[in-house]
């Protein structure tokens, strides 16, 4: 009894320390130098494309994403993560960023976006502009207007004085998307990045009203980031013609 | 359970490697929470949890995890009977089943949810057919989430007490001639109360938190859909310290609930 409690115990140690080894052998072994940019969740198709490219570029270096809501990210830098780079889908997060100190040198610039309607495929209720989502009958979903989509959808709603009354107010894209996707709505208001990534999914119906609110994404290395220099060639890369052709291809405008 | 002890005198026979580990348990419960408590914007506090938006979540949340918990029993209740005491073919199987929202990320349950009751899932399809109805972006879908991940919670711990508490008194009611239905209500119910009370505080506590099934199959619109997790989710993306604020107000009516709830159910069936 006494021997298969001790069996079962040194079991579980084993396992743990096994968990402990697998996270370690995990890390290359070569001497490059690991670059971390925390980067907004819409960037993750582009960058990840990039990095192979900037790594071939920059021989050493080992570019590490982490990609999640810009204001998460913030939060992150705020409270001390170790990073090189910030990508901000949006210039509030940045100021919050740079406000706490973090920021190395100005904040750049690197890409635009802005609002395009989504519809289910096939597109049912027949929508073709900004005004159609507020016809009777139409079950529309947007973002919060806490979060930078939400925010953009107001700025454009008190512009052209058209109200809309959603079903749902979600927290970000990604849900608004799903929720088109399912065709559980018939229209959402999402960025044009976003329903390109979409495919085939939904239907996209851009509309003129979106130049009004376009949302600025801002880059810049960290202040104490561990590799500055590799740092500084990423947001170069970012902001020079490959980077900006990548940016380009997958629905960013230019900044 | 067979164990009897003087409260009066100090308890003996606890093996002290025991306390170590107990003490680092409680230390991961409860740090966080002091973390909380430490970071909380206290001059703004009563303004940030006052809001209108924070009180229409606290009322939604409120009522919403008071029917919930109440359908947990009303149909939870009855299918824990059936698991403890059922003779039927692949109870464990049925049993295995119960547990699927614990293991499921509550977000795939809401998705689970919006392609069943959605107007693209069949069953969602046919209400809206039969009788226009719609269950997405309803109050009724937040109450539809919070039960299906609240479950298993009341349905594990009445199953547990029916199963400690076993059936001889039920069996003697049945010699002296008590039906069915009588036994239930007269010597299980009273009986296994405890139990109950102590699954629907689980209940209530996961209905309160929340949040992922919510989200995916209710959306998230003020005071229809919008939960005090939803809420404190949302105001993390402008204001930090209105979600630290919701977060701890939060945090209180959990505790409220369980210090309220929990010691009568728990100690009263010991």
């Amino acid at each position: 009894m006494k021997r298969t409690r001790l069996m079962i115990i040194a079991f579980v140690v084993g396992v743990l320390l096994a968990g402990c080894g697998g996270a370690q052998s995990a890390a290359p072994t070569t001497q490059r130098v690991p670059v971390t940019v925390l980067a907004a969740a819409s960037l993750q198709d582009v960058f990840t494309q990039l990095k192979p490219q900037f790594e071939a570029a920059n021989p050493g270096a080992d570019l590490r994403f982490s990609f999640g809501g810009s204001s998460d990210l913030a939060q992150q830098i705020v409270n001390g993560a170790p990073a090189d780079v910030f990508a901000s889908a949006n210039t509030a997060q940045m100021k919050v960023v740079a406000d706490a100190g973090k920021v190395a040198g100005q904040p750049k610039p690197f890409a635009t976006n802005v609002l395009t309607i989504v519809v289910p495929p096939g597109n049912p209720k027949n929508i073709h502009s900004f005004a159609d989502l507020a016809k009777p009958g139409v079950t529309e979903v947007v973002c919060a207007r806490q979060v930078p989509c939400g925010a953009a959808t107001t700025k454009i709603e008190q512009t052209t004085h058209i109200t809309l009354s959603p079903a749902s107010e979600e927290p970000d894209v990604r849900s608004v998307l799903t929720k088109v996707e399912a065709n559980e709505a018939d229209a959402g208001l999402v960025y044009v990045t976003d329903a390109r990534s979409a495919g085939g999914k939904v239907q996209q119906i851009d509309f003129p009203e979106a130049k009004i609110a376009v949302n600025t994404y801002p880059i810049a290395v960290i202040n104490g980031a561990p590799h500055p220099d590799l740092a500084q060639a990423f947001v170069n890369f970012v902001l020079g013609p490959q980077g900006q052709q990548q940016l380009a291809a997958a629905g960013f405008g230019p900044a | 359970m067979t164990q009897t002890r003087d409260p009066h005198t100090v308890p003996t026979g606890l093996p002290a490697g025991l306390w170590l580990p107990a003490l680092a348990a409680l230390t991961l419960i409860t740090l966080p929470v002091v973390g909380l408590l430490v970071r909380a914007p206290w001059p703004r506090f009563m303004g940030l949890v006052t809001s209108p938006s924070a009180l229409a979540a606290l009322e939604l949340s409120l009522r919403t995890a008071a029917v919930s918990t109440l359908l947990c029993v009303l149909l939870g209740g009855p299918l824990a009977v059936v698991l403890a005491r059922g003779l039927v073919p692949g109870l464990r199987l049925i049993r295995s089943v119960v547990l699927l929202p614990l293991v499921l990320p509550p977000v795939v349950g809401g998705l689970a949810l919006l392609y069943l009751l959605g107007r693209s899932g069949f069953a969602g399809y046919a209400l809206d057919v039969a009788f226009g109805l719609r269950v997405p972006y309803t109050t009724a879908a937040v109450v539809l989430a919070q039960t299906f991940v609240a479950m298993p919670f009341l349905v594990v711990s009445l199953e547990g007490a029916l199963r400690t508490r076993g059936e001889r008194y039920e069996a003697i009611a049945a010699t002296l001639g008590a039906a069915p239905w009588t036994v239930f209500r007269r010597v299980t119910v009273p009986l296994v109360l405890p139990g109950l009370g102590s699954g629907m505080v689980l209940s209530f506590a996961r209905c309160l938190g929340e949040f992922g099934a919510t989200i995916a199959f209710a959306g998230s619109l003020q005071g229809v859909t919008r939960t005090l997790p939803l809420e404190v989710y949302l105001q993390r993306e402008v204001d930090v310290d209105a979600a630290i604020a919701l977060s701890l107000l939060l945090v209180v009516v959990a505790i409220a609930v369980i210090v309220i709830a929990r010691p009568r159910s728990v100690e009263g069936w010991q």
